[in-house]
């Protein structure tokens, strides 16, 4: 007997040994893997701040230096004079923090009837603004653009705030399917403390929807302020530039100029790198529940 | 003051609350787009009053070269585009999913370029693909290999593109697909560990079809922004050379607003939304694959 339960839990640490070597294999090979794919992510980052603190010559060196002697911070200088930055960065902010706002505040209305109120048509009307998200921007684009030319909208900052705040069919439908799973007693009970139903949206559903806000602020937020095509056809002046077209014009300005070409990107993306290694938390979270619900 | 029934009420407070949305739908989407379809049957050069064409807006392409030059670098792009984002999102997403450490750094790293705009970022790596003094062909010097003209080349000008756009979209698939794989349960691997199935067996009959909402969600997705890819070859090639990387949203744009063919672009842009549509709906068809019930 004794014999027995020896040789058994022999073979069983051969095999378990066995397993372990091939479990730290696998390991090694996920974590380099892993780190070479993270490295590959961050080395265009690390190859612009390089450039854009090089000197002019330094760029035609080779091999390639990768960390700049001397520093030469002059580019920075340049790039943020050479074009109205300031000014950009400040049209970008209003212009994406109007339509955030505006966007919560429409979209979970509009959620806020489709998921909790009966009425005539919503069934009919909720399948149509879904259909909508099916229909590419760019068949819109050319008609809207001959209206705001008729309505003198062209090269002003209107054409870019208000359709995106009143066209997020996204953005009800991810509200909408959050409100949904609220619990009807809490608006009833409401409803005998005599609140009507827009204190009921402002002060019992809205405050509950805070995950699915944040989630549709970020996004908002971010499709915003990297929009391109939009700024590009509606803006002609330089000084209602947005963060985008500032960049895009730098390139036609400093064709070969790559030390300050790179200067203006690291002005245009740090302080959305630094914003989102704080908040990275509400990206992610964000982004997870869009795709659960979506 | 007045006495509306309840019924009536809530019906009031509904529009009310729909009612910004449903402005928006009718002025900016529905709207434009009965207007776009008008304008596809005519001649409108921005100006000029539109004449009348019937079909020849949409029969013309059939036989434009660079239309089905557009259709192709589209399609091409995609087909890089689309398998190598998932499988790439994919395998990053397993192995972060594993037991790991660093993950949340790992994690950052791979979402970082998801929140870049991708007007500066396309900059950045315009110089990296830059034939003498870039990043990539430096580094393939060091080796001893001659790198081609990237952006300048037409052979290699289209994928130079999707590689910059797999780049930028695998860290936020990578999140979806993560989310998908947190909400497998843990049981189901043990119990297939106890009856013998190796990691293969594990991924095909537990973690795909468990998976497979999200992946038939990131594969629509995907096609859908493939075919609207326009900022990225805007910055790095303009959709050159010789229409090496000019792809559909490019092509309504040139054709609307630096030749002011309105008509036309607006019959190009409704081509583009029937391609996407038609695709949309076979993913959909044929989603038998795709696992609801668990």
């Amino acid at each position: 007997m004794p014999s027995m339960t020896l040789g058994r839990s022999k073979r069983s640490d051969t095999q378990e040994n066995g397993k372990r070597v091939r479990q730290y294999f696998m390991k090694g090979f996920i974590y380099i893997v892993l780190i070479t794919g993270a490295l590959i992510m961050l080395v265009p980052f690390i190859w612009m701040i390089s450039t854009s603190l090089k000197g002019q010559g330094a760029v035609f060196e080779y091999p390639p230096r990768l960390i700049p002697n001397p520093f030469e911070f002059e580019n920075y200088r340049k790039a943020w004079s050479a074009l109205p930055f300031a000014l950009a960065y400040w049209n970008s902010l209003k212009i994406t923090g109007l339509v955030t706002i505006g966007t919560l505040i429409s979209c979970s209305m509009a959620g806020y009837a489709f998921a909790k109120i009966n009425f005539v048509g919503k069934n009919f009307l909720f399948v149509v603004l879904l259909a909508t998200m099916m229909i590419p921007g760019q068949i819109t684009l050319i008609p809207m653009f001959m209206l705001f030319k008729e309505i003198g909208w062209v090269n002003t900052h209107l054409p870019l705030i208000i359709p995106p705040i009143l066209t997020n069919a996204f953005g009800v439908f991810l509200l909408r399917q959050f409100m949904s799973t609220f619990p009807t007693e809490l608006e009833d009970a409401a409803r005998i403390d005599g609140l009507n139903t827009w204190q009921i949206y402002w002060k019992i559903v809205l405050p509950n929807c805070k995950p699915a806000l944040a989630a549709l602020g970020i996004f908002t937020f971010m499709a915003n302020w990297n929009n391109f095509l939009a700024p590009l056809i509606y803006l002609n002046d330089e000084s209602k530039f947005t963060i985008p077209l500032i960049i895009a014009s730098f390139q036609g300005l400093y064709t070969t100029d790559w030390t300050v070409l790179m200067a203006a990107s690291a002005i245009s993306l740090i302080p959305v790198l630094i914003i989102y290694l704080f908040a990275q938390r509400y990206f992610i979270e964000g982004i997870t529940l869009s795709g659960l619900k979506g | 003051m007045f006495n509306f029934s309840r019924r009536a009420r809530e019906n009031m407070w509904a529009y009310l609350f729909i009612g910004p949305q449903m402005i928006g739908l009718t002025l900016f989407i529905i709207g434009p787009i009965i207007f776009a379809f008008a304008i596809s049957f005519t001649e409108w050069d921005i100006g000029s009053t539109p004449t009348w064409l019937g079909l020849e807006n949409y029969t013309r392409q059939l036989s434009d070269s660079v239309f089905w030059k557009v259709v192709r670098n589209t399609s091409f792009f995609a087909l890089i585009n689309i398998p190598l984002t998932m499988i790439g999102s994919l395998i990053i997403a397993l192995m972060l999913n594993q037991n790991i450490k660093g993950k949340v750094i790992l994690r950052t790293a791979y979402f970082m370029p998801v929140v870049t705009s991708s007007v500066a970022v396309a900059l950045v790596w315009t110089w990296m693909y830059n034939p003498d003094f870039g990043l990539i062909n430096s580094s393939l010097g060091l080796i001893g290999i001659e790198g081609p003209g990237w952006l300048s080349s037409l052979k290699w000008a289209l994928p130079s593109i999707a590689f910059m756009t797999i780049w930028q979209g695998i860290g936020y698939n990578m999140i979806l697909f993560l989310a998908g794989l947190q909400g497998i349960s843990k049981q189901l691997y043990e119990a297939a560990v106890i009856d013998g199935a190796n990691g293969w067996q594990k991924f095909w009959k537990i973690t795909f079809p468990l998976l497979s909402p999200t992946i038939f969600f990131v594969l629509v997705m995907l096609l859908i922004s493939s075919f609207q890819i326009f900022n990225e070859p805007y910055m790095m090639t303009k959709g050159g050379p010789a229409d090496a990387s000019n792809v559909f949203v490019l092509h309504i744009y040139d054709k609307a607003f630096q030749f002011f063919k309105m008509g036309e672009a607006s019959a190009i842009a409704f081509i583009l939304f029937i391609i996407i549509l038609v695709f949309t709906l076979l993913q959909f068809k044929f989603s038998k694959w795709v696992n609801y019930d668990a």
